[in-house]
C-alpha cells in the first residue's frame, strides 16, 4: 500500500514538474528585420537574442578551454545541430513557457567555471543537445519570418562565432586569462539561475 | 484485465500532462520595448549602492591578498551564490535582516583586508558565499516594471563582476610594501563604512 502511495506521489510530482517545464506559452515572436533579406534577419535574431547568444558563446568558451579536438568538434556539430533543431522547430507550434534555455546557461556555465574536463564524446553530445534545443526555439520564432533561410544564416553565424571564440580561448596562454574565462562562466550560470527566478516571478 | 488504482491515477496524470503539452497558443507578434533599458538598469544598479560597491571591491582585494586559488575562487563563488540569493527573493522567500547582513559583510570583509587574514580557502569561500546571499536578495530583484528580467540580471551580474575585477586590480599593489599598507588602509575604510551602514540599518 505504502509503495503504491509513494509511487503515486512520485508520478504526481513528476507530472507537475513536467507540466510546469513544458507548459506551452504564446510563441511571441519578436523578429529582427534588417532589410537585407532572411539570412541576415536570422543572424540579427541570434545576435539580439541573449537567451540564444549567451549559451552559444558559452559552448564556444568551453570548447576553447578544452582544447583543439573539442573545439573542432564544436565548430562543426554545434551549428549543424542548431540547424536540425531549427528545422524541427519550424514544424512545431508551441514553446514551453518555462525558460528551458536556463538549463544550458547553468550547465555550460558551471562546466566553464569549474573547468571540468569532460571526455570529448560527452562534450560533443552536450554541444549537440544544446544546439538542437536552442535551434528548436529559433525555428519556432523564425517560422513567421525568415524561416529556413534565417536558420541557415544563424548556422553560418554560429560557425564563425564558435571558430573565433574557441580559437581565441585556445590561444590564451597566461593563467589569468583562463581564470577570466572561468569567471565569465560563473556569470553565465548565475544568469541561468536568475532566469528561472524571473520565470516564477512572472517577469522573464 | 485487472484495474489497479495506481494505474488509473497514472492514466489521469499522463492525460493531464499530454493535454497541457498539446495546448496550442497563437503566435503573437509584438514590438519589443525596454529590453536594452533592462540591461543598462542592471549594469547601473550595483554602482548605485555604496554598500554593495565596497563589499564587492573588498572581495576582490581580499582575493588578491590571498593569492591563487582564492584570487579566482572568491569572484567565481560570489555571483553564483548571489544569484541563488536573488532567486530566493524572486520566489518570495523572505530573508530577515538583509540590510544588517550587507552592512556586516562590509565590516567583516573590511576587517579581513585590514588584517590580511588568511583563513582556509573553504572558510573564505563560505564566508563570501554567505554574504552573497544577502547582496543578491537585496539587489538582484529590483527590476523596474516593463524591463527584461534576463537582461537586468545580465547587467547586474556583469557589473558585480567588474567591481570584483576593480578590487583585484587594486589588490595587485599588494606586491609592494607601501601597497600592502594602502590595502590595509582601504580595508579599515571599508570596515568603518560597514559600521556606518550597520548603524543606519538598525536605527
Amino acid at each position: 500500500m505504502k509503495r503504491t502511495l509513494l509511487h503515486n506521489v512520485c508520478i504526481l510530482l513528476g507530472s507537475t514538474l513536467s507540466a510546469v517545464v513544458l507548459l506551452p506559452a504564446d510563441a511571441s515572436a519578436h523578429l529582427v528585420t534588417t532589410g537585407m533579406g532572411p539570412v541576415y534577419d536570422g543572424i540579427g535574431h541570434l545576435l539580439l537574442t541573449p537567451e540564444d547568444l549567451v549559451p552559444a558563446l558559452a559552448v564556444a568558451l568551453y570548447a576553447g578551454l578544452r582544447g583543439r579536438v573539442p573545439g573542432k568538434r564544436a565548430l562543426f556539430f554545434f551549428p549543424v545541430a542548431w540547424l536540425i533543431g531549427g528545422f524541427i522547430g519550424l514544424a512545431a507550434n508551441t514553446i514551453p513557457a518555462f525558460p528551458v534555455s536556463a538549463f544550458s546557461f547553468i550547465l555550460v556555465g558551471i562546466l566553464i567555471a569549474a573547468d571540468l574536463r569532460l571526455p570529448s564524446s560527452v562534450f560533443t553530445v552536450l554541444a549537440i543537445t544544446v544546439g538542437i534545443m536552442h535551434g528548436f526555439f529559433n525555428g519556432i520564432a523564425l517560422k513567421a519570418g525568415p524561416a529556413g533561410l534565417g536558420l541557415l544564416g544563424i548556422m553560418a553565424a554560429l560557425f564563425v562565432l564558435v571558430a573565433i571564440v574557441s580559437a581565441f580561448v585556445i590561444s590564451l596562454k597566461p593563467p589569468w586569462t583562463r581564470i577570466a574565462v572561468r569567471v565569465a562562466g560563473s556569470w553565465v550560470a548565475a544568469m541561468g539561475l536568475l532566469m528561472i527566478g524571473w520565470f516564477f516571478r512572472g517577469q522573464a | 484485465m485487472k484495474n489497479y488504482p495506481g494505474r488509473i491515477n497514472l492514466s489521469i496524470y499522463l492525460s493531464a500532462w499530454a493535454l497541457l503539452l498539446l495546448w496550442a497558443s497563437p503566435a503573437l507578434a509584438h514590438v519589443e520595448q525596454g529590453q536594452a533599458v533592462g540591461f543598462i538598469t542592471g549594469l547601473e544598479h550595483p554602482w548605485s549602492g555604496l554598500d554593495h560597491v565596497l563589499a564587492m571591491i573588498a572581495v576582490g582585494i581580499w582575493g588578491a591578498q590571498l593569492g591563487n586559488p582564492a584570487l579566482w575562487i572568491l569572484p567565481v563563488t560570489f555571483p553564483m551564490v548571489m544569484s541563488l540569493g536573488a532567486m530566493m527573493g524572486l520566489l518570495g522567500i523572505p530573508l530577515p535582516g538583509i540590510e544588517i547582513g550587507i552592512a556586516v559583510s562590509a565590516i567583516l570583509l573590511g576587517v579581513m583586508v585590514l588584517g590580511e587574514i588568511r583563513p582556509k580557502l573553504y572558510i573564505a569561500a563560505v564566508m563570501v558565499g554567505f554574504f552573497a546571499i544577502f547582496h543578491g536578495h537585496a539587489h538582484g530583484t529590483e527590476l523596474p516594471a516593463g524591463q527584461s528580467g534576463l537582461l537586468y540580471s545580465m547587467g547586474f551580474v556583469i557589473a558585480t563582476g567588474v567591481l570584483h575585477g576593480i578590487g583585484i586590480l587594486i589588490g595587485t599593489i599588494h606586491r609592494w610594501p607601501a601597497g600592502k599598507m594602502a590595502l590595509r588602509g582601504a580595508g579599515a575604510f571599508i570596515a568603518v563604512m560597514g559600521v556606518i551602514f550597520l548603524w543606519q540599518a538598525v536605527t
